[in-house]
This record gives structure tokens, C-alpha cells and sequence, in this order.
């Protein structure tokens, strides 16, 4: 065998590898750079960016002995000489660093750029990073990162942070402090899942469906048992609990037994434990399944009718997952009242996530170690409590008996919020005494975990004259998938949201959520909102149009305001910042024509231009009755430091900084002393989900108050010491002081020990409550409101539509952190203008075609509009500082506001999205103002 | 199972011969692999490659020569190479400019032109732009034979070569410089959703007579039209001998809607949206091969985000 000869961050290696490794792997594995991340493995996403002899390759598909005797840089290897390469710290302070995954390949490929251009124009970069993908950012915060790291090479002073103006700052709160630890994810030092190993750990692997709906006749594993290397074949016949999971209904197999059926492409039907990964996938090619193929459910609409194939046999519904109403007023007598009534019907398709970090887990059996002493699962979760709920029920244990430690997360969106891989680790773990790792490829990860849902729209809309809404009749069809998910919530929300945030006095919405044999649904940012805003905002632009009113105006006209009532007979009592977005948007949007005046779409050459305007509402929070409960842990120690716990979930958002300003707040301490762990079932308290744009709210308020409470018996203890009344205590830069007298937190907090007192105070804390649809109550305890305008061009000789600004304004009650707000929304923004312009998950027949990150593309920086983004603050006084959510409202009018803006530019309406060049340029050639089709219609 | 087991870089090409003969057709010939690794690792039930043959550290294959009016471009010079190269931007715009469209950064920095043409793709952007400047391939057949083929020789199907990975090795290509009074261009378009293969691609090489006046010959390759790269030989007919100016176009327009009929491809194209695009195509790049002929004067445009 070849030795293989590298040199490494420069360091010289002889390796003794297989030469048929990839240089992502040896650099991974072999030489455990960890850094290096693994995306797609089909050179797409380009976070396993490396330079290979200073040129950024792609890792993941260069042979490894492609290298044989040349210079590897990697992410570990940017820093020199313990300070960080000024691209690093730019990704720092602009805050372009949200979950990390895909930071080491934007950083290696900008720091390629930079190499040779230190000033590089906003082409330049886009050219550089045209394949290097990013979830999360949005892309702007990576542009003017590289822009600021590039006049620092030339010897002048950085860019400055562009935050967003905010109100009152206070010592920590609304300040944009940094998110602990993410220093280490610009330096590859950040542990992913994928990047723990432990000693004797065994690689996992799952055999699929072969149908999309068959029966199970057989299962042989004889086979694969028997090829050396296996360790365990796991079935249906090997799960000791009960053989289902499912995050509000039980309904989806762990795997999937003889006699019962497999119900999509992605269920499992067997297991595999072996010591490599490639044996283990040998293994799977060894597994007999007898099969019966059942006729396919392939869409919602077919899905209802009475002679459909049933997807769950013993479903009282049938096909039918829910049913979901609204009704309020007269809805005859409101459509009597109008002067104008526009129904349409829209389509939306199912949409990928696309977190670039493949989901997985280790499974460690009980008793592997002295860490190891129960059943533990390492996985990056957005509910590890239900995670662990779900493997005890199927490990048949008592929930105390399971621990989940969830690592750094890759990106989630709510597609890691179900079961994927979490039980088959702990089911393999514990057959073979060893930890098993079970990594999903990009592929598995496309085909296997719940998507957003793919919707059929019809909507009504009446208005007087004068632009008074009178009714809303809509009908929504929501394709659930297989399995529930979280499909009954994500589809009521489409429904209550799909007046949008207007005063409507009739309305009759009626949604069915339908089983298919197509992947799950289930959350999506944005939760079904998204979708449902997509024709509602469009339908308002059509009654603006048949009225001849402007469509700003009449979104003004009818906006949600403090005092009015939803059509789910919520009242509203404080916190709607609406019409401030609106104006704002507004003032912006129409400054933006230069001096020649505003117009909605005008043509330059064979280019045409347009402006279009949405406005989105969003609960936070669980709401509909659901008890929503966060807990949170605040300890402090004797060197003055205090930790944060709660499980709840960091996916890159920034929770750990918004938890960790809060704690300092309360607590008066310096931000370094604060420390925050999460999402450990047995150190950290429920968070509950990380989901609804709930954390700021929940476990913010949760840590308030835990901080609040530690604080309360801190002064207790310390009052007498320092001899003074409690009240006149008070706590500032990491001091507690009674007039001139001061001593450190860290000695009150022994003054507390000594006192007989755990230094430490738990906090239960209660969202207000709320009630279910339909008994009229509020619904919710609080909504973020949002305005966008996007400005398109239209190639009228191609058909190819340019985003090129969005202007935002967002109510989020309080900016708590505002740079990693910015994050959000510029995150939030081009994200959905990826489900406008080019994102589709297509299905035949219940056969994926997207499983190739190939074949389902997401925006990448060419795509990157420019964004102003404004922050309005209207508090909400039951949220910590007056905050409320932020993480889905900036993904839902996006779309709307393209597909309003290509109808300004060209007079086309999209009802179908994403945008078809295709389909536009054909209905331009034919003077068609209509766009019923999309890109996966082309057939 | 591993997609390959070993791994060779033979410094020569009759060792890569040699090599590949020894395995007797199961080992494949990998360039940069960027298309390769895709398909041996996604590309359904592909069986295990017993070895690898990287004909990348072949010297010849990596080079750029100009001999006389001709270059010769080496198989495995990549997509990156190309498109810095100053000669060939000035003298072969069309191939730069498609190279320059190729993947992102990291793919052109490993993937090669002779990959490209090898993979036979009806739209392979460096191979359009080679068949439009009538390029020759240099051909290490298996059974020893070496020889110079017209570059359209080397397609026998979508996706299906002449050339056997497992056992011939593609050396170079060979083309004409643009002279006096030519100039080439390259268009294309793309959708941004799904597979990343063009929509359509346009690569014209104009030769204007004397005066400037006059196109004295043309050469356009426009696909996927055929079920391999093709010229568009009407349209050349249709402006050998006719002024310059829009007549010529509108003819040239003409010519192609009449001649060229794009099918439909799921996912990725209809018929006649692409039939839309031939127009586009060639009211983009004939102008601009057009000017370049004029003034002798050329500018690589759209590289990187085209």
C-alpha cells in the first residue's frame, strides 16, 4: 500500500490510509481535523472547503491521494500564531457566524479571495462564494465580514457592525454581546455530533423503503448477519418498548414490521450495526425484504377523495390527518356587503431545509463508562426532553433512565425537531454494548426527515369601496405526509393566520391536512404561515388592484391595531406594531425612486422593474390551549461566575447570548461571568421545543426570573453582612453594593453557601394561558408583526427574475441582541426567497426526485438581495424586557412580496411558485397575465 | 463498499495505459472528479472501481502551448487555468468564457476540460465552445493507436463518449487561434432551480472577410438540441457571405428557428421556452463575437455568476 504524504497546516504527515478515502475524510478521520465539514458529498454546499496547494477545492469529492505530497490548509490552520486570521475575526464581529456548520468553507473560500484581493467589490465576493452555502446568515453579514477583514489586510480600520437602531439599551439587554463560545466556531474547534467518537464506537446505518407504500411480507437478515464486521441487524422484532414515536401523534413506526407497512420512501426497516461504515452499507445490500406494493397516495387533494388508498389502516379519518376550522360573523353578510370579491386558487410545493449539517447521532449503552452510567444519546436537537421522552417509550425504560446530550447544531428550521436517527442509536448501542454512530449522507437526510408542506389555497376575499375587508372564505389543503409530525399545528397555524394581520369581521376557513405517501411535514419556520401568506398577500394586491387603491394603502386601511379583534375572537391588547412596519417600509421604499418619483413597475431596455409590498403576522409561542412551559437553572460559584441551564436549543440563532445577557442583567454581573449550558437531560431543566419563535420569550423569561430569584436569596444572605436593609441592595459590574460598600458577587454567593443555601434557583416558568381554536378566547399570548418590500427586475428576453432589495421592518416587541436579530431576519429573508424563487422539493408519485442536494437548489450569495432591515419596538409586557419572537416572521412575507413584485414588473401573477422563468418568458410571449405552473410542472 | 479501492498517478501516458490495461476495464480514468466522484458515489448501483487512474500529474496534460496560429490545451488542464489564461482569453474568448461558467470556484479549480468533453453531455459548456472553434482531440486509444480526431467524433450519445474511461486516455485538443478578423463568444442560460446543467448554450466563432464587412464563415454550436454537440449548420449557411449588421442577424435568427428544435427536458427546459432561448442566445453572442472580429479586440464576459 501507498503511504500518503501531506502536509497539513504545515505540518508533514505519512499516512497509512485506504487510498480510497476522500482528503474530507482523512482530514476528518484519520487526522481528526474536525473542522472540515462534510455537507453533501457532491460538491454543492461547499462547507468542506479546503485549499489544496492554495487553491479552495471541494474535500468531500477530491481523492485524498489527489494530494499526495501537497499543502492542505484548513480551517484549523487560518490562525497563525494563536491570533485569528482577520477573515475570522471579521466573521465575528459581524456576526456571520449563526450555527457555525458552514462557517470553515465560507471562511476558507473568502480567505482565498482575500489572498489575492484584499478589496474585493461585492461581484468579486459573490463570484468567490457562488458555491459556498449558508443557511442561516442570509449571506449580508458574510459580505460585509469579508469586506471589513479586507480593508484590515490593507492596514485600515474595520466596518462597523451593521445593527439595526433600537431603543434604550440597558447594561446587557439590547446590547449585542457575543455569543458565547462562538470563537470556536470560526476556528474549527466547535463539536457537531458527527465530530465526537468514542473508543470502540460502531457505525450505524438504516435500510430504507423500497416502495413509497407497500406491505412487509418478509424480512431476512441471515445475510448480513453473517458478513464479518457486522455486529448487529436490528427489526421491527427488536424493539423492546413500543415500536412508535411521534411528537403529538403516535403514529410512526421506529421500524417497520412484517405484516405492518412501510407508508414512504424514507421509513426503516432494518438497522445495522457494523464496525465501519462501509460494512455496515454492505450490510444493508444484504437484507431480503419481501415487499407488496399498495396503490400510492401521491397529493392532498386525491388524498380526500372517499375511494382513496388509506395511508394508516386504522385511521377513523381515513386520509383525513385534521380538520381545521375558523368561523366568525356572518360570512354570507360580509360577502353580501362587498363591492369587490377576488377568489383565486395558489400552490406552494414541499420545502427542504436543507440545515447543512446531515442529521445524527451516537447512542453510548449504559454503563460504557464512568460519563456513561445510563443509556445516553448524543444528537443535535431542538426538543431533546421529547427526544428522550421517545427513545424510553421505544427502549421500554423509564425516561430516567435515558439521557440526551445535545451537541452543536447545524442549522435546524424546525427540521430537527422529530425522531431520525435518535432511536436506532440507542437501539443499536445497547444490542451491541458499544456506541454506535449513526450519521445521515446529505441524500438519506433529503429523503427522511418532515418537510414544509406543500399547499393548495383557495381564497376569497370581499371589500367595500373604500378597501374594507368584509369576509375571507378560504379552503387549505396541507400535504402531511406519511406520518403527523407536527402537521395538525403547523396546518392550524396556516389557517388562523390566513386573514392575515387584518381586521376581518366574517371569516370561514377550513383546512384539511391530508395523509399521503409523501415524506412527513411538519415544522418549517415560518410553521404554515408561510404559506398561507403567500396567497392572502396576493389576494390583497388583486383587491387593491380591482379596487384602484394603492396596495399599501390598503393594507394600512385594514390593519391589525390594539383593541381589534381577530377572526379566531382574539382580542388585541397591546404589542401591534403593524402599521409602524407598514410606515416605515413605506418611507423607504418610496425614497428609493431616486427623485423621479415612486412607481410600483416600470421598464428599463429589455430589463423590467418592480416593487411589491406584504405584511405577515406570527404568534409566539405554543399557544391553542397548549400548556407552554420553560425552565430554567441559574447557579453561581464562589469565583463569581453563574451558570445558565436550560434544554433548550442554540441551532444557531444565538440563544446562548440572548440567555446569557438576560442572567448578566438580572444578576448585575459582567457578561464574562456567565456561562450557559444547554440541552443536557440530566443537568438542564425542560426548555420545552425549541419552535413557534418561542425561546427569547420562553426561556428568556424563564432565566429572568430564575436570575431574579437567585438574586432575591443572594441579598437575603448578603444583607446582613453588609448590614443593611435588602432593598437598598443592589447589584452592578459584578459587585453587590450597599451605599459605599461593596463586595464581590462571588463572596456573597459563599456568603449564601455559608449561610446554609444552595447558591442556585430554579425557575417553572408559565406562558399566560392560553385557549383552543374555536372557543373564541385568545389564541395566543402575543404576535410579531413585519412589513417587507421586495424590488425585482424581470429579463424579459430570459424570463429570469433578480431579487435585488428587500426593505423590512419588524416588530419584535425588543431587540434583546440586536446584531444577532440582524442575523435573523437577513437570515429569515433569503431564505424565503429561496421557496420564492428557487426552491422545490419534487415527488413522484411518492418516489422522491430531490434526493440530491443537486437537485434541490437553495439560495446561495448570487441570489443575496440587499436588505434594510428596521426594528420596531412595541413591547409586550408579559415578555422578558418586552420581547417576542423573531425567528420565523422574517421568512413569511418574503414570498408574497416577490411574487407581488414580479406582477408590478411585468404584469404576470405567480400562483404557483417558485417563480418559472420558464412560464413567465411563455407567458409574456403570449400575453398571459397568469402563472398557474412552476418548474417541477415542466415535464 | 468504497466507490474505488486504489489510487494511481501515473506521471506518463503510457503508463496510464498501461495501467488501465493491467486492470483490464475495471479501472477508470479520473481528471479533476469533480463529475466522477458524484457519480461513483450517488450514481445508483455503480460497482467498486478496482483503481483509479489520475491523469492529472501528466505533464503534457496540464499544459497550455500555442504552436504557431494553433494552441494545444491539455486534457487535464482545469476550468481555473483556462480562464487565466490571457492567450486564450484574447484569441479563444468562447472557450474562456464558458470554463469561466463552470460550478463555483472550487470545481473549476479541479475539474478539467477533458473531463468536460469526456463526460459528452449535448451541453458540456467548455465542449460547445470547442466545437464552435473546431477543435481537434488528441486520442491515446487502449489498443495503442494515437491519433488526432475532430472533436465532434468523440460524442456518441447523451452522456455516452467514444472514448472508454476504463481504458483510452484523452491527451489534448487542438484548435485555431482567432486571427485577423475573428472572434468567438459564449451565452448561456440557466434556471436557478434544480440540476445545474444549462438550459441552453450558445458558442459562436465568426470570421468577417477583409474589409470587416462581410461574415466570410461561422461556426455556432447551440445545445442541447441534438443528442450530441452539434453545429448549427443553417445558421452558419445563413450568414456565410451576408453584411454585418441586423439583416445578418434577423437571418441568422431566422435560420435557427427554423433549423433548431430543443426538446423539452424534465425539470429543466421546455421545447419552446428553449426554442425562445436560440434566439436570445444568438442575439447576445453574435454581436458580440461580431464586435470582437471587428476590433480584434476581446474581453471575457460573465465569468464566475453567468
Amino acid at each position: 500500500m501507498t503511504h500518503l504524504h501531506l502536509t497539513v497546516n504545515g505540518t508533514a504527515h505519512t499516512l497509512d490510509v485506504p487510498e480510497s478515502r476522500t482528503l474530507a475524510q482523512v482530514l476528518r478521520y484519520d487526522l481528526g481535523l474536525t473542522g472540515t465539514k462534510i455537507g453533501c458529498e457532491e460538491a454543492e454546499c461547499g462547507i468542506c472547503t479546503v485549499h489544496v496547494d492554495g487553491l479552495p477545492v471541494n474535500s468531500c469529492i477530491y481523492p485524498a491521494f489527489k494530494a499526495q505530497g501537497r499543502s492542505v490548509i484548513t480551517v484549523e490552520g487560518l490562525a497563525e500564531g494563536g491570533r485569528l486570521h482577520p477573515i475570522q475575526q471579521a466573521f465575528l464581529d459581524h456576526g456571520a457566524v449563526q450555527c457555525g456548520f458552514c462557517t470553515p468553507g465560507l471562511l476558507m473560500t473568502a480567505a482565498a479571495l482575500l489572498a489575492h484581493n484584499t478589496d474585493p467589490s461585492d461581484h468579486d465576493i459573490k463570484v468567490a462564494l457562488k458555491d459556498t452555502y449558508c443557511r442561516c446568515t442570509g449571506y449580508a453579514s458574510v459580505k460585509r465580514a469579508i469586506q471589513s477583514a479586507g480593508r484590515v489586510m490593507r492596514g485600515l480600520e474595520p466596518i462597523p457592525p451593521a445593527e439595526p437602531a433600537i431603543d434604550e439599551p440597558l447594561h446587557h439587554v439590547s446590547v449585542s454581546e457575543p455569543v458565547p463560545d462562538v470563537a470556536d466556531r470560526v476556528t474549527g474547534k466547535a463539536k457537531y455530533a458527527d465530530d465526537f467518537t468514542f473508543p470502540g464506537m460502531l457505525h450505524g446505518a438504516t435500510l430504507r423503503a423500497a416502495y413509497p407504500h407497500a406491505r412487509v411480507l418478509s424480512i431476512d437478515t441471515s445475510r448480513a448477519k453473517a458478513l464479518p464486521g457486522v455486529r448487529a441487524v436490528l427489526t421491527a422484532a427488536d424493539v423492546p418498548g413500543e415500536n412508535i414515536h411521534g411528537l403529538v401523534y403516535l403514529d410512526w413506526p421506529v421500524l417497520c414490521a412484517v405484516g405492518d407497512k412501510v407508508r414512504y420512501m424514507g421509513d426503516a426497516v432494518a438497522i445495522v450495526a457494523a464496525d465501519t461504515l462501509e460494512i455496515a452499507r454492505e450490510a444493508l445490500g444484504l437484507i431480503a425484504v419481501g415487499y407488496e406494493p399498495l396503490p400510492v397516495v401521491g397529493d392532498p387533494v386525491s388524498a380526500h377523495r372517499p375511494d382513496a388508498p388509506r395511508v394508516h389502516d386504522g385511521h377513523e379519518h381515513g386520509n383525513l390527518l385534521k380538520h381545521i376550522k375558523v368561523r366568525h360573523g356572518d360570512l354570507e353578510r360580509g360577502f353580501a356587503e362587498a363591492d369587490v370579491i377576488v377568489e383565486r386558487t395558489y400552490h406552494t410545493p414541499t420545502i427542504e431545509h436543507a440545515f447543512l449539517e446531515p442529521e445524527c447521532s451516537i447512542g453510548v449503552p449504559a454503563g460504557y463508562d464512568s460519563e456513561h452510567d445510563k443509556l445516553t444519546v448524543y444528537v443535535g436537537s431542538q426538543i431533546p426532553y421529547q427526544d428522550r421522552s421517545q427513545i424510553a417509550r421505544a427502549m421500554g425504560l423509564p425516561e430516567e433512565e435515558v439521557r440526551v446530550r445535545g451537541t452543536l447544531i447545524g442549522g435546524g428550521f424546525g427540521g430537527k425537531e422529530d425522531i431520525i436517527s435518535q432511536i436506532h442509536a440507542a437501539l443499536l448501542a445497547t444490542a451491541t454494548g458499544r456506541p454506535v454512530k449513526i450519521l445521515l449522507t446529505r441524500q438519506e437526510s433529503l429523503l427522511v426527515h418532515p418537510k414544509r408542506h406543500a399547499t393548495v389555497i383557495r381564497i376569497k376575499t370581499g371589500a367595500k369601496k373604500d378597501g374594507t375587508l368584509t369576509a375571507v372564505e378560504a379552503e387549505l389543503y396541507g400535504d402531511g405526509g406519511a406520518y403527523a409530525s407536527l402537521s395538525d399545528k403547523v396546518m392550524t397555524r396556516a389557517t388562523t393566520h390566513a386573514t392575515g394581520p387584518y381586521v376581518v369581521p366574517n371569516a370561514k376557513i377550513d383546512c384539511y391536512v391530508m395523509y399521503t405517501n409523501n415524506p412527513p411535514s411538519g415544522a418549517f419556520r415560518g410553521f404554515g404561515v408561510t404559506q398561507s401568506a403567500f396567497a392572502v398577500e396576493q389576494n390583497m394586491d388583486l383587491v387593491a388592484e380591482a379596487l384602484g387603491m394603492d396596495p399599501v394603502e390598503l393594507r394600512r386601511k385594514n390593519a391589525q391595531t390594539v383593541g381589534v379583534t381577530t377572526a379566531t375572537g382574539q382580542v388585541l391588547r397591546e404589542s401591534v406594531g403593524l402599521i409602524e412596519t407598514i410606515d416605515t417600509v413605506e418611507k423607504d421604499m418610496r425614497a428609493a425612486g431616486n427623485g423621479h418619483g415612486f412607481r410600483w413597475g416600470w421598464r428599463e431596455g429589455d430589463i423590467a422593474w418592480g416593487w411589491g409590498i406584504a405584511c405577515a403576522y406570527k404568534n409566539t409561542g405554543l399557544g391553542g390551549g397548549a400548556p407552554d412551559r420553560a425552565d430554567a437553572e441559574v447557579e453561581a460559584f464562589d469565583d463569581g461566575t453563574i451558570e445558565v441551564r436550560t434544554s433548550s436549543a442554540d441551532m444557531g440563532q444565538g440563544l446562548r447570548a440572548v440567555l446569557a445577557q438576560i442572567a448578566a442583567e438580572e444578576l448585575g454581573l459582567r457578561y464574562e461571568q456567565v456561562r450557559v449550558l444547554l440541552s443536557d437531560t440530566d443537568l438542564t431543566p425542560n426548555g420545552g421545543p425549541t419552535t413557534a419563535s418561542r425561546q427569547t420569550y420562553m426561556s428568556g423569561n424563564a432565566v429572568r426570573h430564575a436570575a431574579t430569584d437567585l438574586r432575591e436569596a443572594l441579598i437575603r444572605a448578603t444583607a446582613e453582612e453588609l448590614d443593611c436593609p435588602p432593598e437598598r441592595v443592589r447589584f452592578e459590574e459584578g459587585l453587590v453594593r450597599y451605599d459605599r460598600q461593596t463586595i464581590a458577587f462571588g463572596d456573597a454567593v459563599r456568603l449564601m453557601r455559608e449561610s446554609g443555601q444552595e447558591p442556585r434557583a430554579l425557575h417553572e416558568y408559565w406562558a399566560p394561558k392560553t385557549q383552543p381554536l374555536g372557543s373564541g378566547g385568545d389564541m395566543h399570548f402575543g404576535f410579531s408583526y413585519a412589513t417587507q418590500a421586495a424590488l425585482v427586475s424581470v429579463d424579459t428576453t430570459t424570463g429570469e427574475v433578480r431579487v435585488h432589495r428587500v426593505i423590512a421592518a419588524t416588530d419584535v416587541g425588543r431587540a434583546i441582541n440586536p446584531l444577532l436579530l440582524q442575523g435573523q431576519i437577513e437570515g429569515g429573508i433569503v431564505m424565503a426567497l429561496g421557496n420564492a424563487l428557487t426552491e422545490s422539493y419534487i415527488i413522484e408519485d411518492g418516489v422522491p426526485w430531490s434526493t440530491l442536494l443537486a437537485r434541490y437548489k437553495m439560495p446561495s450569495i448570487k441570489h443575496a438581495p440587499e436588505i434594510t432591515s428596521h426594528i420596531v419596538e412595541h413591547r409586550l409586557s408579559s415578555g422578558p424586557y418586552g420581547a417576542k419572537g423573531v425567528g420565523e416572521i422574517p421568512s413569511i412575507n418574503t414570498m408574497p412580496a416577490i411574487a407581488n413584485a414580479v406582477y408590478h414588473a411585468v404584469g404576470v401573477r405567480v400562483f404557483s411558485v417558485p417563480v418559472d422563468q420558464d412560464a413567465l418568458l411563455r407567458a409574456l410571449r403570449h400575453g398571459e397575465t397568469e402563472l398557474h405552473t412552476s418548474w417541477q410542472d415542466v415535464k | 463498499m468504497p466507490a474505488w479501492k486504489a489510487y494511481h498517478t501515473p506521471s506518463t501516458v503510457d503508463e496510464a495505459l498501461a495501467l488501465l490495461a493491467s486492470y483490464g476495464g475495471a479501472a477508470q480514468i479520473i481528471g479533476g472528479g469533480t463529475d466522477l466522484l458524484i457519480d461513483l458515489q450517488h450514481g445508483g448501483q455503480e460497482p467498486t472501481r478496482a483503481a483509479l487512474v489520475d491523469v492529472t500529474r501528466i505533464p503534457a496534460l496540464g499544459e497550455i502551448t500555442s504552436e504557431g496560429e494553433s494552441v494545444i490545451v491539455g486534457a487535464a488542464v482545469t476550468h481555473t487555468a483556462i480562464t487565466r489564461s490571457a492567450l486564450l482569453e484574447a484569441r479563444a474568448t468562447c472557450l474562456v468564457e464558458s470554463c469561466g461558467v463552470v460550478g463555483g470556484p472550487q470545481v473549476r479549480n479541479v475539474g478539467t476540460l477533458g473531463g468536460n468533453v469526456a463526460h459528452a453531455l449535448p451541453a458540456g459548456d467548455g465542449t460547445t465552445s470547442l466545437v464552435a472553434l473546431d477543435a481537434e482531440a488528441e486520442v491515446a486509444w487502449g489498443d495503442g493507436r494515437r491519433e488526432w480526431l475532430p472533436i465532434l467524433k468523440l460524442f456518441k450519445g447523451p452522456g455516452v463518449s467514444a472514448l472508454d474511461s476504463h481504458r483510452d486516455v484523452l491527451v489534448r485538443f487542438r484548435f485555431r487561434l482567432a486571427g485577423e478578423g475573428e472572434g468567438s463568444a459564449f451565452r448561456r442560460v440557466m434556471r436557478p432551480q434544480g440540476v445545474a446543467l444549462p438550459v441552453l448554450g450558445c458558442a459562436i466563432w465568426v470570421r468577417l472577410d477583409e474589409a470587416r464587412a462581410t461574415y466570410a464563415d461561422a461556426r455556432i454550436c447551440i445545445g442541447p438540441v441534438e443528442r450530441t454537440p452539434a453545429l448549427a449548420s443553417a445558421v452558419q449557411e445563413a450568414l456565410r457571405g451576408r453584411p454585418v449588421g441586423p439583416e445578418a442577424l434577423e437571418a441568422a435568427v431566422a435560420a435557427a428557428h427554423a433549423s433548431l428544435h430543443p426538446r423539452t427536458s424534465k425539470y429543466r427546459a421546455t421545447a419552446e421556452y428553449r426554442q425562445h432561448m436560440v434566439e436570445t442566445l444568438l442575439r447576445g453572442a453574435l454581436p458580440l463575437a461580431t464586435r470582437r472580429a471587428r476590433t480584434g479586440q476581446a474581453v471575457a464576459e460573465g465569468l464566475g455568476l453567468a
